[in-house]
Parts: structure tokens; C-alpha cells; sequence
């Protein structure tokens, strides 16, 4: 019996459990896919938000904030990538300048530091390639830029390193009370736990209504992007925003903190909770309009585009707290923009809650940072030169787009929650995310995971299940 | 820091015959660096023949021409260093280079020889919408894994794109038990050689279904499906068109890019076109003393033409060494080397590009190779050369397409001998 089971190993989900393992409690991670950060919080804007968006009085401002206020150390503390670029948001027109100033106000009432607005000249002073037809801007010196991986990552190895249990390839199926907590049934067979907080991002309502008769409803919002190659990150150096409609904030171009540029996302909604494919419409919607507020981009350095997920919740705010007909589960439901930046804080709050409400007692040896993986690259030539003659493997490069090390690949596959696919690789070392796109590091990254993890090569998949990426032996059907 | 005059960043076919000339040119300290386990780049894994006719006579598969230029190169004495991966290039030729072995190296160049060949244009840069399964590789990637790892990546096959990779692997799977649906080409007609068509999709059956292209893919885990279109004169996908094919693998051929990401990092100045460095007659860059050939430079057809290319490059990286020590030995030269007279080549009507961008009449040897491609196919055409405004050559050529490369020969008189030469335009002109 758990004292708490978590769904989902999200952003969302595994804040809960890094923040929950602080605590003198057996807590577990049940998560459909086969690694951490497999759903919405893989494919995103990687933005840290400095707070005027969301209504004010909201969950998402309050959170939005305090996450952002979070950030920095968190990011020391559990060694993920985290860049203060600040960012803008463009106003062209005149006569929309009054919407601008609505973001200003809502953002200093939310308590965002520092917001200015900025004329013409000052923008294109700071941002050169701002499209010419600017007429003034909102500048927020606090939002940033994160990897969203290595957040999710971090959040994870930490909670595993501290106890918590992580079980992948495991889909929840039915929730059931019983007499203390609850059992759920899974594709792995069944838990019991006391309470369960439910981060499963746009399934969050599925299991909601399984244990509440207030039902909720998500809808899938898809967001597509595109990438583009390390040639262009330098193209703008905060990241630019466009002012926000009905759908969302609007396509924006921000440089990511790996040094691409990220271009997008549209805001689609559909009832397809695994609609993660990009369309025409979309991928043209994004590469017109990421050009409005932007100039001269340089769209030929495209080298891939993505779909992400959000949990839009009919109720348009973070969903963070018991139903009231089912105490003992903790919804951290309709975590759609701003998520990303809200995850520490709402890991926080949702410790908080479950800390009071079951008297958990604090751990005296809580292991509070976490390093992760190292890149040889950070490290002075002399120091590098060690490094090699100790573990020769950091200097074979596998990644040639990245310059990956076979190092590298070995740390993230030993590793708590150690990578065993190529995707996993991916998110956390970067193998395969640069221009060939694992054109030519695949092979070689597959006959590594094929190696420490005992299989043979035809048996690496891209992502698990049945992402199988080898077929069969050559004449095997002859 | 170690020093060698001539330092290869590369050892395929390119980096090989640039670096055997090298020596045979009279330099004694040259020294390929490979990024592989193996000499022989990209040939390793070209297991069928074809390689070699021109160079040898002899039709000979990928890994037997690989295996003479290397031979050579040993006999030569031509030091290398595999696993090893150039990190950095600076303005004054130090290399930075990491290896298991040795760790981080510091190597000081005389001369530099860029031959870090192409990599193969992803679905992401096509923006190709849809899922993101497993079973979508480039055909290149398809090839190593079939070729040296003797894995099938998939049984039923849809490939995107009739460049030569993309023929050649339509056959091999097909050899190897897959099934091969369809190849699909954008343009209106194919990008690879004609003996390539015939030898790997009419001997086949394998449908060619030109002006098309892939509008979705479908399959979250591993590719299910592709939905094939036609596309207008824009290469725009006709609404309507769609046909949907279930597979279980996509393969992209749709295109090479030369890797001068090294380049670019020491300045070296690109030609948007091609994306491989602009040149002069020596195959020198716009960096002192760096010079390109091979596919970095541009994307070729045969292999045998890399080397006749690469062997220039190796001869005149070994000129320009002698050349700086004899200049700094002697009293210096009163004109600078920029000052001497460049003429650009300048594309014409029909042509895409030319290797050399300009050429210095003086420092040509007596004929000069140009390398270009056309910008459609021709039937029954002339390639003319001009002079400033004056037409040179008038050739007649039965044919001419995009996919294979065209070579036309300027004698060092012709250049010479013309008063107040600005400028060479080549252009193509229907018959």
C-alpha cells in the first residue's frame, strides 16, 4: 500500500513526487509511456513566463509566478538549463496599444517584477530583427527560457534517488475506493495507495470522473512548431511574443536554451488526446506567422517540427485540489500554459496540501540537488584531457551535429531512470536533435543502448511499445 | 602541439586523393583526420558498383575504390587518425581534434584541406506533416544499416525522392525481401543518373510517380501509412490528388547538404547555391590556405570526378606551401596575392552554379576543369561560354539534367590571351 500514487511522470507529475519525497512516505509514479516526459511536456515553447497573462486572482498567475520566482535556484539545485533572456511582447499597431497596457496592469497586479514598456526605438535597440512596423513593447527582464526535458528529468531522478518508485509502460485503467485509499487497476496489475494525485496531463479528466460525479472536461489543444538550426539562434535573444488572442498567447519566436530558435505554436483544438502530428495548415500557419513580429527569418535553417498536447480545461485555470465528493485525490488537472513555469510551484502547493492533510513528517535525509549529465564541453581543455585519459568513451564523439560523446550517452543510459530507447537518449543528452537528425548517430546510438542494455540491436525502439526501429535480419522472408 | 604541412579533414574519396597528391607534390608532412573507425567515408556502405569507370577503367562497389585510394595513401605515406573529430578550425589553421586515445589535440596547419562530404536533408527540413513514428530514415542511414549492419529496416517500403541514394536503396531493399510500393519525386523529373532509373526501378517494377510528394504520415509508434499527392509547377500538393499507400517505412532521398559547419566557423565565405565554399581555379576558399573539394564543396555524381577533383586540391595546397615559404625567404612581392586580377564565372541562363566562382588567369595551370549543373533537363542544347560579351565555346550537347554533372575545360591562353577579361558567364540555350 502506497501513501500516495501519482499518474503521470510529467512535468506536472514528478514536481509532485520530488517535492512529495521530502516527506517520510512510500510514494510511487505510474506513467503509460515508457519514460519520464513523454506527453505535453516534451513538446512545448520552453518558456519560463513572467506572469501578465493570466487572470489575475487566478491559480495560473499565482503559481505562474511564484514558479518563476523558483526558477533560478531550482534550476542550480537540480542542475537542469535555465537562461533569463527576458522577453516581448510586440504591439504593431497603434491602436492596439491599450491591449498592451491591459498585460502590463494584470502584471503588475499578478506581482510580475520589473515590467516596462518600451517605444519603438528602445525595441529595435534591443532587438534588431524586430519586425519594423513595431510600435511598442511589453518587456518582462523576469521570463526565461528552460529545457523542458531536463526539468521533467531533473524532477524525476531526483524523486527516484530520494525513494520514490517509478513504474513505466504502466496505464492506469480503473480507479476504485475502498475502505483506505484506493485501488487502481493497470495494464501492470493493480496499486493501492492512500491518495492519488493525478498529473496525467489531457487524461487528467478521464480519471477525475472515474472517482468524482463533478465531471471535468479537457480538451486536447494541439500547439505545432518548427525548429530551427543553431545557425539562427542568434536571430532574436528574448523571446518575442505576439499580443495574445482568444486561443492563447500566439505564435512566438524565442530562442531555446540549446541555442536553436523556436517558431510557433498554433492553437487547434481536437478530441484526439494522442493527436500529436503536425498538419499543413499548421506548419504553414506557423512559419507565416512567426514572420509578423520577426523579420528576415531565416526559413530555410528549418530542421525539424513538432506537436504538443495542452490540457485545456473547460474552467480556463489549474484544476489543484480535492473534489469535493472525493477527498483522498488530488487533481493537479488543466495544466495547459503557463505549466511549464508553474510545475515547481505547483509541486510545492500539492506537497503542501498532502503534507497537512496526511501529517507527513519531513525526512532528515532528503538529498535536495542533483547533478546531471555532464557535457565535456563545459570543461577547460586540461580538465577535458583528465576526463578521457580516466573514461575514454568522452572522447568519441556519437553525435556529430551536437558533439555527443559516447560518455554522455553511457550517463543517461546508468543512470536513475536510466534512457532505453532512442528518444529517451535524445531528451537527455541532445543526440539526435541537431541538423541530420540522428541521420547519422542513430545506428551508432543504438548499437550503445544495444550493448549496456544486453538486447540485440533489433530490439531498440525509438520510443518503446512498438517503435521497433529494425524490421527483421536482411533475407529473412527470401 | 603537433605541426604537419598539409592537414585532410576528411578521409572518404575526397580526403584521400587530395592528401596522396599532397604527398605526391612533394610534401612530406600530411596528415587526414576521420571522424569514422574507417578510412573510406561514405563508399563503406555504396556496396554496389559502378565506382571506378572512369579512374580505373574497372566497375568496382563502393568499399573496393575506397580500399585502392587507401592503399595508395599508405603507400604514399600519408599519416591518419581515425575516431577523430575536428572541433574546431581557427582563422590560422590550429586544429583542435578529439579522440579516445589521445584526448584533445592541437594540431598547427601549413594548409588546410576541407573534405568533410554531406549529410542527407531530413524530413523536418521538408516540413513534412504528420506523426512521428519509428520507420522514417534517410536513405543513407537506411543503407548503412542494411549494408554493414545487415538489419531490414522495414518490409513494406514508400521512398520519397529519386536521387541516386533513393534508387539505389529502392533495389537493396528489394534484394533484401522488402517490398518496395512506389518512389515518389517532387520534380518533374528525376535527380539521378539515367543507368540508376533503369537499373533499379524499370528492372525492378518499381513504380516512379514524378511531380509528387508525401502530404501525411501516419502511425504514432511506427509508420502505418503515407499519403502520397501530386504537386502543381510550384511543387505545391494538388487538393484532391491524395492516394494513400500503407507501409511501414519511409525513406527520404530528398537531397545532400555539404557539412561546412567547420567552415563557417573560420569564416569561410559559402555559395548560397551550392552550400559548399566559393572557390577560385585552385580550389582555395576565402581563407589563406584553406582549401575544398568533394562533396563539401559540391554535391557530386561519381566519385571518380571527386577524385580528379580532390588530387587538384592536394596539388595545389602543396603549390600554395612551396609558393609562402619561397615568398618569405625572398624579398616580399611588391603586389599582393589579393590584388591579382580575379575573374568571376558568373551563371547564365539554365545553369545553377559553377565550381570555380572566379578564376585568376594567372595562376591557372594550363587547362582548368569547371564544374556546374543545369537548372532543368535539356535535350538537344548548347553550353556557351562567354568572354565579357563575346561567345568562346558553342557547344552542342545531346543532353543535360540537373542530376548529372556537367565539366567544360578553359585553357590558360584563352584567359590570358583576352584583353580586359571581367568576367565568364556560362549559360545553357535550347537547340
Amino acid at each position: 500500500m502506497y501513501d500516495v500514487v501519482i499518474i503521470g511522470a510529467g512535468v506536472t507529475g514528478t514536481a509532485c513526487a520530488r517535492e512529495l519525497s521530502r516527506y517520510q512516505a512510500k510514494i510511487c509514479v505510474l506513467e503509460k509511456e515508457e519514460d519520464l516526459c513523454c506527453g505535453t511536456s516534451k513538446a512545448n515553447s520552453a518558456i519560463v513566463h513572467a506572469g501578465y497573462d493570466a487572470r489575475e486572482g487566478s491559480l495560473k498567475a499565482k503559481l505562474n509566478v511564484r514558479g518563476n520566482e523558483m526558477m533560478e535556484q531550482l534550476a542550480q539545485e537540480l542542475d537542469f538549463p535555465f537562461k533569463r533572456n527576458g522577453s516581448l511582447v510586440i504591439c504593431l499597431h497603434e491602436e492596439d496599444f491599450p491591449r498592451l497596457k491591459i498585460l502590463y496592469e494584470r502584471g503588475i497586479k499578478n506581482g510580475v517584477k520589473d515590467l516596462r514598456i518600451l517605444d519603438r526605438e528602445q525595441v529595435k535597440e534591443m532587438e534588431p530583427n524586430i519586425s519594423d512596423q513595431a510600435y511598442a513593447a511589453l518587456y518582462a527582464p523576469t521570463a526565461g527560457i528552460v529545457c523542458p526535458f531536463g526539468m521533467n528529468i531533473a524532477f524525476g531522478e531526483n524523486a527516484a534517488v530520494n525513494g520514490v518508485e517509478f513504474y513505466f509502460n504502466t496505464e492506469v485503467k480503473g480507479i476504485r475506493r475502498r475502505e483506505e485509499g484506493w485501488e487502481l487497476s493497470t495494464s501492470r496489475g493493480s496499486f493501492r495507495g492512500k491518495w492519488i494525485v493525478n498529473g496525467a496531463g489531457v487524461y487528467a479528466d478521464r480519471f477525475h470522473n472515474m472517482v468524482s460525479r463533478e465531471k471535468i472536461h479537457i480538451t486536447a489543444r494541439r500547439g505545432e512548431y518548427c525548429l530551427l538550426d543553431h545557425s539562427a539562434g542568434e536571430h532574436v535573444s528574448h523571446t518575442i511574443f505576439a499580443l495574445p488572442g482568444k486561443y492563447g498567447k500566439g505564435i512566438l519566436a524565442a530562442p531555446t536554451v540549446h541555442g536553436n530558435l523556436l517558431l510557433g505554436p498554433t492553437a487547434i483544438d481536437t478530441e484526439d488526446k494522442e493527436g500529436t502530428c503536425t498538419t499543413r495548415e499548421g506548419l504553414d500557419q506557423v512559419l507565416e506567422k512567426a514572420g509578423m513580429n520577426v523579420k528576415n527569418l531565416p526559413m530555410r535553417q528549418v530542421i525539424t517540427s513538432f506537436a504538443g498536447l495542452r490540457a485545456h480545461e473547460d474552467g480556463d485555470d489549474f484544476m489543484i485540489g480535492e473534489p469535493e465528493d472525493a477527498p483522498g485525490f488530488l487533481d493537479c488537472a488543466g495544466i495547459e500554459s503557463p505549466g511549464l513555469t508553474a510545475a515547481p510551484a505547483i509541486g510545492e502547493m500539492a506537497a503542501g496540501i498532502l503534507k497537512e492533510k496526511m501529517g507527513l513528517k519531513e525526512k532528515t535525509d532528503f538529498i535536495s540537488t542533483r547533478k546531471g549529465i555532464l557535457d565535456p564541453k563545459t570543461l577547460e581543455k586540461e580538465a577535458y584531457r583528465k576526463l578521457i585519459k580516466e573514461q575514454p568513451a568522452y572522447g568519441n564523439i556519437i553525435c556529430r551535429c551536437e558533439k555527443i560523446t559516447e560518455g554522455e550517452i553511457l550517463d543517461a543510459i546508468h543512470r536513475p531512470l536510466g534512457a532505453r530507447s532512442l528518444d529517451g537518449i535524445k531528451r537527455r543528452t541532445r543526440a539526435g536533435m541537431g541538423r541530420c537528425q540522428s541521420g547519422f548517430c542513430a545506428p551508432r546510438t543504438m548499437e550503445i543502448l544495444a550493448r549496456e542494455l544486453k538486447v540485440d540491436m533489433s530490439e531498440i525502439t525509438k520510443s518503446g511499445g512498438r517503435s521497433r526501429i529494425i524490421e527483421g535480419i536482411n533475407k529473412d522472408s527470401l | 602541439m603537433e605541426n604537419y604541412e598539409i592537414v585532410v579533414i576528411g578521409g572518404g574519396p575526397a580526403g584521400l586523393a587530395a592528401a596522396i597528391a599532397a604527398k605526391q607534390n612533394g610534401m612530406e608532412k600530411v596528415l587526414i583526420l576521420e571522424r569514422d573507425r574507417e578510412l573510406g567515408g561514405i563508399l563503406n556502405q555504396c556496396i554496389h558498383n559502378g565506382f571506378g569507370l572512369h579512374t580505373f577503367k574497372e566497375e568496382l562497389t563502393g568499399p573496393e575504390y575506397a580500399e585502392r585510394f587507401i592503399h595508395l595513401a599508405q603507400q604514399a605515406g600519408v599519416e591518419y587518425r581515425l575516431n577523430t573529430m575536428v572541433m574546431d578550425i581557427s582563422p590560422d589553421k590550429k586544429i583542435t581534434a578529439l579522440n579516445r586515445a589521445e584526448g584533445l589535440l592541437e594540431i598547427q596547419a601549413e594548409a588546410v584541406i576541407l573534405a568533410m562530404g554531406c549529410r542527407e536533408r531530413s524530413r523536418g527540413a521538408l516540413n513534412i506533416p504528420g506523426y512521428r513514428p519509428a520507420g522514417i530514415f534517410s536513405a543513407g542511414t537506411a543503407q548503412r544499416l542494411v549494408n554493414m549492419e545487415g538489419y531490414l529496416p522495414g518490409r513494406e517500403v514508400v521512398i520519397l525522392g529519386s536521387g541516386d541514394i533513393g534508387l539505389i536503396m529502392a533495389r537493396r531493399m528489394t534484394l533484401e525481401g522488402a517490398n518496395v510500393k512506389v518512389v515518389a519525386e517532387l520534380m518533374p523529373y528525376s535527380g539521378g543518373l539515367k543507368r540508376n532509373i533503369v537499373q533499379c526501378l524499370d528492372d525492378f517494377d518499381i513504380p516512379l510517380k514524378l511531380s509528387h510528394t508525401v502530404v501525411d504520415i501516419k502511425g504514432k509508434e511506427r509508420v502505418e501509412g503515407v499519403t502520397l499527392a501530386q504537386v502543381d509547377e510550384k511543387g505545391r500538393p494538388v487538393p484532391g490528388t491524395e492516394e494513400e499507400y500503407s507501409c511501414d517505412t519511409l525513406l527520404l532521398s530528398v537531397g545532400l547538404i555539404p557539412e561546412n559547419e567547420l567552415s563557417r566557423e573560420m569564416g569561410v565565405e559559402l555559395n548560397p547555391v551550392t552550400s559548399g565554399p566559393q572557390v577560385n581555379e585552385s580550389l582555395e576558399t576565402s581563407v589563406d590556405g584553406v582549401f575544398a573539394c568533394g562533396n563539401v564543396l559540391h554535391v557530386h555524381d561519381l566519385v571518380d570526378f571527386v577524385s580528379e577533383e580532390a588530387e587538384a586540391a592536394g596539388r595545389h595546397a602543396a603549390d600554395y606551401i612551396r609558393k609562402k615559404r619561397k615568398d618569405q625567404t625572398e624579398v616580399k612581392r611588391t603586389e599582393a596575392l589579393s590584388e591579382i586580377e580575379q575573374v568571376p564565372l558568373l551563371t547564365g541562363a539554365g545553369v545553377r552554379y559553377t565550381v570555380p566562382s572566379f578564376i585568376r588567369p594567372e595562376q591557372m595551370e594550363d587547362s582548368l576543369k569547371v564544374r556546374f549543373r543545369v537548372g532543368k533537363v535539356y535535350r538537344n542544347c548548347y553550353v556557351n561560354v562567354y568572354f565579357n560579351e563575346e561567345q568562346i565555346i558553342h557547344k552542342k550537347r545531346l543532353y543535360a539534367a540537373p542530376g548529372e554533372m556537367e565539366e567544360l575545360t578553359l585553357k590558360k591562353e584563352q584567359l590570358t590571351e583576352f584583353p580586359g577579361l571581367k568576367k565568364i558567364t556560362i549559360s545553357m540555350e535550347e537547340a
